[in-house]
Formats: structure tokens, C-alpha cells, sequence
């Protein structure tokens, strides 16, 4: 679709936003191995949760800008005035948002992952919770961003909104690699994170399509 | 044919205009006109469908345009105070991808072609945000070319621009009308339009 080409091109022009969503994901999780020590047991057993606060903040700080900047030079105006499904489109730039923010911190989390001494089958998981979740926080977000849009200090209540529905990716991420390396089976929670996606997948566009009516009434 | 039946308008507790009544043939122009913070721009976003009238209904064609939605949108287009244009895109991704979300997809060459008649030949692929007010302005304004909507709705569209560009943008208005299109507009410039018939609305 059109909008997913725009807004790649527009994170192309605008590199700087892309990258400090990842360094602020790299430093995070790096932070942690230095301040705690190289105890192993302590780390092994910390690094599924703090991979994927880390990967909520992360994905969080680059929220904000999904809409504000479209609101302030006129195209949301446009984008609500199209004939195309609002929905769609709002799926779409979701779909942009995850591939710029959510994409790169899958592929990094692996290679953090090694500074935790996590064994090689806990990173694939880990892996695998991360490209199952990441759009999950995408599509939530889209709402949060949608409903705080226009409002004076948006950013801090974006994260006060979004940040609670957060919470059952987080369990269910994090639960997935903890359950493997205990040696129980993880597939029930990558089941539900399965269901978070498509449930999401199908509700949040329509949320976040009626949010931005209302915002910008 | 454009409808407005009774309208109201509330900003706060405060009413900006109230039995705002308009009806618009295929053909003919509606200025309306009033003074700073009288509801214009209110009246406008009402009328695309980006807020709804505190009181009273719009028709398109006999019917209220507020469940009609997607395919009133297919039928208008609408440019209002700000310029609808992507400061780190260049002038013609602007149009092609505006258009392409309007729902008339253009070649470059149609593209180019538009950007021409409305005097930014040559800078095509300049970034938006390296242009002057008057320029982004004309990019917001290319837009009239490539889309074959029949009614639009334009907010101010005459600000910024030189007097050649007035003089081309009316002409383009003119031809609008005479392909029996219908154009609803504000501007506090005195427009010199040959129309069928051209509705003043005055908001007090």
C-alpha cells in the first residue's frame, strides 16, 4: 500500500528517529550486565524481562511522532478525508511503524542477548516472542498515540495510556523464555501472544481510526 | 447539488453561528465571507466532514453526508489552512502520493505535466521543506489538477500566492464551473471568477 512506501521513505530521510529507538534498546539492555556484575545464574534468569522492558520503552519513545507530525502539516486531515478505509490506512502506517522500530530490535536482540549468557535455543525463543509481541505494541500504541494527539505533554500520557495494556505481552514474552529454559514447553504462551496479535490486529485499527476522528474534531 | 440545512456551530460555550442556511448547484461558486473568528474555517470542516455541526444537517445530493462518509470523500477534495504536504518528501512524491490518497493515482509525466501549469516546473525534485510559503502553497494547490472531484472545498486558498498565481488559480477555478463543478471557498480577496451564479455567504 502507498502510505507503508511514504512512510518508509519518510524514516529513510529521517534516519535519526529509527536509530535512537534502537540505541535507547542497545544501551538499555546493555546496562544491566555492567551495573548487576558478571554473576551468570543472575543474569540468565533477569534477561528475559529486562529484553522486553527494555523493548516496550524502546518501542514506546518512537510513538508520539506515529501521528503528530502527519497532524501538524495537514495529511492526517487529508488521510481522514480519503475515500480509502481509514483503518486500512491506520493499519498501514502501523504495519511502517513496526517495520522501523519493531524489525530492528528483533534482529538485535539475539546479539544482546549473548551479554546474559543466554543458551542458544532461550535467544531463538526470545526471538520469536519479540516478532510476535513487537507488532502487538505497533498496533496498541497507534491508539495511545491517537487519543493523546494535539493534547500539551501527549508524550508522558501516551506512556501512562499504552503502557498497562502493555502488561500481557510483557508476562506472556518474557513467561515464554523463562518456561524454556526451566525446560517446560513455551508453546502455550507463544499461542496467546499469537492471539494478541490477531485480536489486535483486527480491533486496534478500528480504535485507533475512530480515536483520530475524535482528535481531530 | 450541496446542502446546509439549519447549521450550528459551538466552540466552547461560545455560539459561532447558528440557521446557517446554503443550497449549491452543480456550476456555481459559494464565497463565504466574514470577519476574523466568525466560524469560516469551522463552516469548512463541517462541510468536508471533519467535525459535525452542533445543530442541523448537510446533504450531498439529497442525502446527510454523515453516514454517506467514504463515498462523499470520493466525490470532494479539500484544502484547508495547512498545506497537507510532507516537509522532507520533494514536490512531486508530495503530489503523486496526495493524489494516490484522494484516490487518483498519476504517472509522473501527469505529475510533472500538473506541476508545470502551476509554475514549479523545473523544481520537481526539490524537498518541500526548501520552498517558500507561496510555492508550498501552489504544491497544496496541484493537487485541483490531478483530482476530478466535483465539489471543492478550499480554505483561504489565495494566501501566499503572487499575482500571477491568483490569476492562475482563478483560472482554474473557472474552468472547475464551467465543467459543472462546484467550488465552496473563503477568502478575504476580492475574486474575480466568471461563474452561472456565485453564492455570498456572510457569517456575522
Amino acid at each position: 500500500m502507498g502510505i507503508i512506501k511514504r512512510d518508509l521513505l519518510l524514516a529513510i530521510r529521517r534516519q535519526s528517529d529509527v536509530l535512537t529507538t534502537l540505541f535507547f534498546f542497545i544501551i538499555v539492555v546493555s546496562l544491566f550486565p555492567l551495573s548487576v556484575g558478571p554473576e551468570m545464574n543472575m543474569l540468565r534468569a533477569m534477561a528475559p524481562g529486562v529484553v522486553w522492558v527494555a523493548a516496550l520503552l524502546a518501542s514506546m519513545l518512537s510513538l508520539n511522532r506515529m501521528f503528530s507530525n502527519d497532524y501538524s502539516d495537514g495529511t492526517l486531515e487529508q488521510m481522514l478525508l480519503s475515500p480509502q478505509s481509514l483503518s486500512l490506512l491506520v493499519l498501514g502506517k502501523a504495519f511502517a511503524h513496526w517495520l522501523v522500530t519493531g524489525i530492528p530490535l528483533v534482529i538485535m536482540a539475539p546479539i544482546l542477548g549473548i551479554q546474559y549468557d543466554l543458551p542458544s535455543e532461550a535467544l531463538l525463543v526470545l526471538t520469536i516472542t519479540l516478532l510476535l509481541g513487537t507488532p502487538v505494541l505497533s498496533l496498541i500504541g497507534a491508539i495511545g498515540a491517537a487519543l493523546t494527539l494535539g493534547l500539551r505533554g501527549g508524550s508522558v500520557l501516551v506512556s501512562l495510556l499504552v503502557l498497562p495494556l502493555y502488561i500481557p505481552v510483557l508476562i506472556f514474552g518474557a513467561g515464554a523464555v523463562e518456561a524454556n529454559m526451566a525446560g517446560i514447553g513455551f508453546e502455550a504462551h507463544l499461542s496467546l501472544l499469537g492471539a494478541f496479535l490477531l485480536v489486535s490486529l483486527v480491533l486496534a485499527p478500528w480504535a485507533t481510526a475512530s480515536s483520530l476522528r475524535v482528535s481531530l474534531e | 447539488m450541496l446542502q446546509g440545512i439549519n447549521l450550528a456551530c459551538v466552540r466552547g460555550d461560545r455560539e459561532l453561528f447558528k440557521d446557517v442556511n446554503f443550497s449549491l448547484e452543480t456550476g456555481s461558486l459559494m464565497q463565504v465571507r466574514g470577519p476574523n473568528g466568525s466560524g469560516k474555517t469551522s463552516l469548512l470542516r463541517m462541510l468536508c466532514g471533519l467535525s459535525s455541526p452542533a445543530a442541523g444537517e448537510i446533504r450531498w445530493h439529497g442525502e446527510a453526508i454523515r453516514p454517506l462518509n467514504e463515498d462523499y470523500f470520493a466525490a470532494m477534495t479539500y484544502i484547508g489552512h495547512l498545506s497537507g504536504t510532507k516537509d522532507d518528501l520533494t514536490v512531486i512524491e508530495n503530489l503523486r502520493i496526495s493524489s494516490a490518497l484522494s484516490g487518483f493515482e498519476i504517472s509522473s509525466d501527469q505529475a510533472s505535466e500538473a506541476l508545470e501549469y502551476i509554475g514549479l516546473g523545473g523544481r520537481e525534485h526539490l524537498l518541500v521543506k526548501v520552498l517558500s510559503q507561496g510555492q508550498r502553497r501552489r504544491v497544496a494547490l496541484a493537487r485541483l489538477l490531478t483530482c476530478k472531484t466535483p465539489l471543492w472545498i478550499l480554505d483561504e486558498p489565495l494566501v501566499a500566492l503572487d499575482v500571477t498565481a491568483v490569476k492562475l488559480i482563478q483560472g482554474v477555478l473557472e474552468q472547475h464551473l464551467q465543467q459543472n463543478g462546484m467550488i465552496v471557498m473563503t477568502t478575504h480577496q476580492e475574486i474575480d471568477i466568471a461563474a452561472a451564479s456565485i453564492v455570498q455567504l456572510h457569517l456575522a
